[in-house]
């Protein structure tokens, strides 16, 4: 079992507050490691740190060992699947050429991209018909299985996911993350997930990483979580979300 | 802005203004051919020599000469600003030079140095004693003058030197050479009866400071003088017929070859007043004689051209040239306003001090920036002036609806683009420009109605279109006149709209418009 991205002493400021302190984190090959946190707790930092959205203001992350740098990073993101809420979806373009995007832009072969829409369409059940569809005439699980696709055309080693079901109705987002999580097993996918509803980080993670105040408060399973809290935040926040989910 | 100016105030346009535009167009055959020519027929051994005396008006007409000859075949020079009347009088008994202007009233004074008053045939005799031939006048009459302020002309009611009379607390001017001369200011003062008492000598630039300022009223001009108009000054009528008729004409030595005197002989009656002070102060302004006598040339082949053009063919001309205006500007605002949206749309002090440029081009006065325009190097009164002050107008529409459209692109959005992989100009290209397009197309849109519309206010500095007619409708009170360039101004601008809603289905991607 080996890191496949890993954090070492990563930090970042914005003008008036610290967003994200000197932070260690190792993202292991082959598992959903879920960032979970409140609002502002520097989960989304951390995220957007890694595709290099932002620059750190100091640490390194390495990729398979290899640092990340600005040179580094526009192949980099070939090799990383990226999806956020609503599927981030450009609207002008339809399902298909949404999905087909980066791999027309790198110059792949139609036929090879043909196999591979096909096999996608398969694993995420997303209906071949509506490929033709503009995102505005999709739902927005349809949407979410198109973000899917796109994220994974490339077969990414590692898949960034930033709370890509918060914006879906109860039945929905519950049949996707049964899908979701039987994509990420038969793919052996490294995943990694951010998400603020408990439920949906135990659901899908391997790992929790349970962060506050621009801090990881702790990482591990959700029973080192409930059962041996490293200060009372964490208690704290698994019982606030446990009376939530219980209303 | 002289020409501009005397538009405002209300004058009518020469024919020259109006065909100013035309400045680029070859009005003949091609200067190689002519060269050519030239070196084929031509058989005078030693080309003609044009002199000209020290100073704008004089410089202009030998370059016309000199042209004149060029453009039927013969090889012709000008020694430009050789000195006074008598130097270049001098100068051509001795044959160093075959011809120059001069003014009727100078060959009589100072040539001829006769008191009385010779007629235009006495002067001719009398010259062609002394081996000199004379052309007929070219067409105007560059005497002394007196000149005021319009508005205070206006105000008072004075048209002629008589009125003059009923002034006397008028402060008069004058240059020193005026106040001493025989043809001066005290043979005036007797022939009218004048009884202004405050009149101080002073430098002749000083004294159109010194009257624009209202430190004096009256003052002495030669009457083709560019500050006339760049002043906006009116000549008083000498109805007493004091001043001595200064008649332009050429002046050239009876040997010259008869084809020689035949080229300079067809400038005969052909230069008005109006013309000359026009070509005098693009000379001035541009400070480029051979381009001021080449408008000469232009102004007639066109004028003959023009003269009975019928209304569907003028109406044709007019909205051509309308949408080559409109259409023109509109693709250099877009050519340079897009990218600059993409610049502004970055934000920081750059995307601000774009944003804020284009927003005060907007708040200038389309009269005034014209009048900004007219006197940089490049511009002067022309289409290119036009194309640049539309061009102008035409860039904030575009550059904020660009610059906006790009910022409303959702952040998320922009960071799927990012963390796609996508190359930067790919994700311009491909993802934001087309997600904006809809915003930027609508400032496209504005633009073009805009252009069309303002397209119109060309015709101040002669560069044609729709506001041509619109123009002289105004100049001459014709309301028929206005509305054969204000309807057709209105129904292009609909066009306009109704062509950029047909091209929003076109250009604006399907995903955006379910």
């Amino acid at each position: 079992m080996s890191a496949l991205v890993k954090l070492v002493d990563v930090s970042k400021r914005y003008a008036d507050a610290t967003a994200l302190h000197s932070t260690n984190l190792s993202i292991e090959r082959g598992k959903t490691t879920v960032l979970i946190g409140p609002s502002g707790s520097g989960k989304s930092t951390l995220f957007r740190l890694i595709i290099r959205l932002i620059e750190p203001d100091s640490g390194s992350i390495e990729f398979n060992g290899e640092p990340i740098t600005p040179d580094t990073i526009v192949k980099l993101r070939r090799r990383i699947g990226y999806v956020i809420q609503e599927g981030g979806l450009f609207p002008h373009l339809t399902a298909r050429a949404n999905v087909l995007l980066m791999a027309r832009h790198i110059g792949k072969s139609e036929e090879e991209m043909q196999g591979k829409l096909v096999e996608l369409c398969g694993l995420t059940r997303f209906s071949a018909n509506l490929l033709s569809r503009y995102p505005v005439e999709l739902s927005g699980g349809q949407r979410q299985r198109v973000g899917l696709m796109r994220a994974l055309m490339l077969s990414p080693e590692l898949l960034l996911l930033d709370e890509p079901l918060g914006a879906l109705d109860p039945l929905v987002r519950a049949s996707l993350q049964k899908d979701l999580k039987e994509i990420f097993a038969r793919l052996q996918q490294t995943v990694l997930f951010v998400t603020h509803d408990l439920a949906e980080a135990v659901y899908f993670g391997d790992e929790i990483v349970l962060m506050n105040d621009g801090r990881i408060v702790q990482k591990g399973s959700v029973t080192d979580l409930r059962e041996k809290p490293a200060d009372p935040f964490v208690s704290e926040f698994i019982n606030a979300q446990r009376g939530v989910s219980l209303t | 802005m002289k020409a501009l100016r005397s538009i405002l105030a209300g004058r009518p346009r020469t024919e020259s203004d109006r065909h100013l535009a035309r400045r680029g167009r070859p009005s003949g055959p091609s200067p190689a051919f002519l060269l050519l020519f030239a070196a084929v027929v031509s058989t005078h051994a030693t080309p003609v020599i044009i002199g000209s005396k020290k100073f704008t008006e004089s410089y202009v007409l030998g370059e016309i000469a000199r042209r004149a000859l060029n453009d039927t075949g013969i090889a012709a020079e000008h020694r430009q600003g050789m000195g006074g009347t008598i130097i270049l009088w001098q100068a051509l008994q001795g044959g160093q030079i075959d011809a120059y202007p001069e003014y009727t009233g100078t060959i009589a004074q100072e040539i001829l140095k006769n008191g009385q008053q010779l007629s235009f045939q006495q002067i001719r005799d009398a010259l062609a004693k002394l081996g000199v031939g004379m052309t007929e006048p070219l067409g105007f009459n560059n005497t002394y003058a007196l000149v005021m302020r319009r508005s205070e002309a206006q105000r008072l009611g004075i048209r002629t030197i008589s009125d003059l009379r009923k002034h006397p607390k008028l402060r008069i001017g004058f240059t020193h050479e005026f106040l001493d001369r025989q043809d001066g200011w005290h043979p005036l003062r007797e022939r009218y009866g004048l009884p202004q008492q405050s009149v101080i000598g002073i430098d002749h630039a000083l004294g159109y400071a010194a009257l624009a300022n209202g430190s004096i009223d009256i003052k002495d001009a030669y009457s083709t003088d560019a500050k006339i108009e760049e002043n906006d000054l009116v000549v008083l009528e000498d109805d007493l017929q004091f001043f001595p008729k200064y008649d332009a004409v050429f002046l050239f030595r009876s040997s010259l070859a008869p084809d020689s005197i035949n080229a300079l002989r067809r400038l005969e009656g052909t230069l008005d007043e109006k013309r000359m002070i026009h070509l005098n102060m693009e000379a001035e302004r541009t400070k480029n004689y051979t381009s001021a006598a080449n408008l000469y040339f232009q102004d007639n082949g066109r004028s003959a051209s023009f003269a009975d053009e019928s209304f569907p063919h003028k109406l044709a001309r007019w909205t051509l040239r309308h949408l080559e205006l409109a259409g023109f500007s509109l693709l250099l605002s877009v050519i340079i306003g897009i990218p600059l949206g993409i610049v502004a749309s970055r934000g920081g002090w750059i995307g601000q001090a774009i944003l804020g440029f284009a927003s005060i081009v907007q708040t200038i006065p389309s009269l005034a920036l014209l009048a900004l325009l007219v006197p940089l190097p490049f511009f002067g009164i022309s289409v290119r002036t036009a194309i640049a002050a539309l061009f102008l107008y035409g860039l904030l529409p575009i550059v904020r609806n660009t610059a906006s459209g790009l910022q409303d692109i959702p952040r998320s959005s922009w960071e799927s683009a990012v963390a796609l992989g996508l190359s930067p100009f790919t994700r311009l290209w491909e993802i934001y420009l087309p997600m904006a397009s809809r915003p930027i197309l609508s400032g496209i849109k504005t633009s073009a109605v805009i252009n069309v519309g303002t397209a119109t206010l060309a015709a101040l500095i002669g560069a044609g279109g729709l506001g041509e007619p619109i123009l002289s409708g105004l100049n001459l009170n014709d309301h028929v006149t206005i509305l054969q360039g204000a309807i057709p101004a209105a129904l292009l601008a609909l066009l306009v709209q109704w062509l950029f809603d047909v091209l929003d289905r076109v250009l604006i991607p399907k995903g955006l418009r379910i």
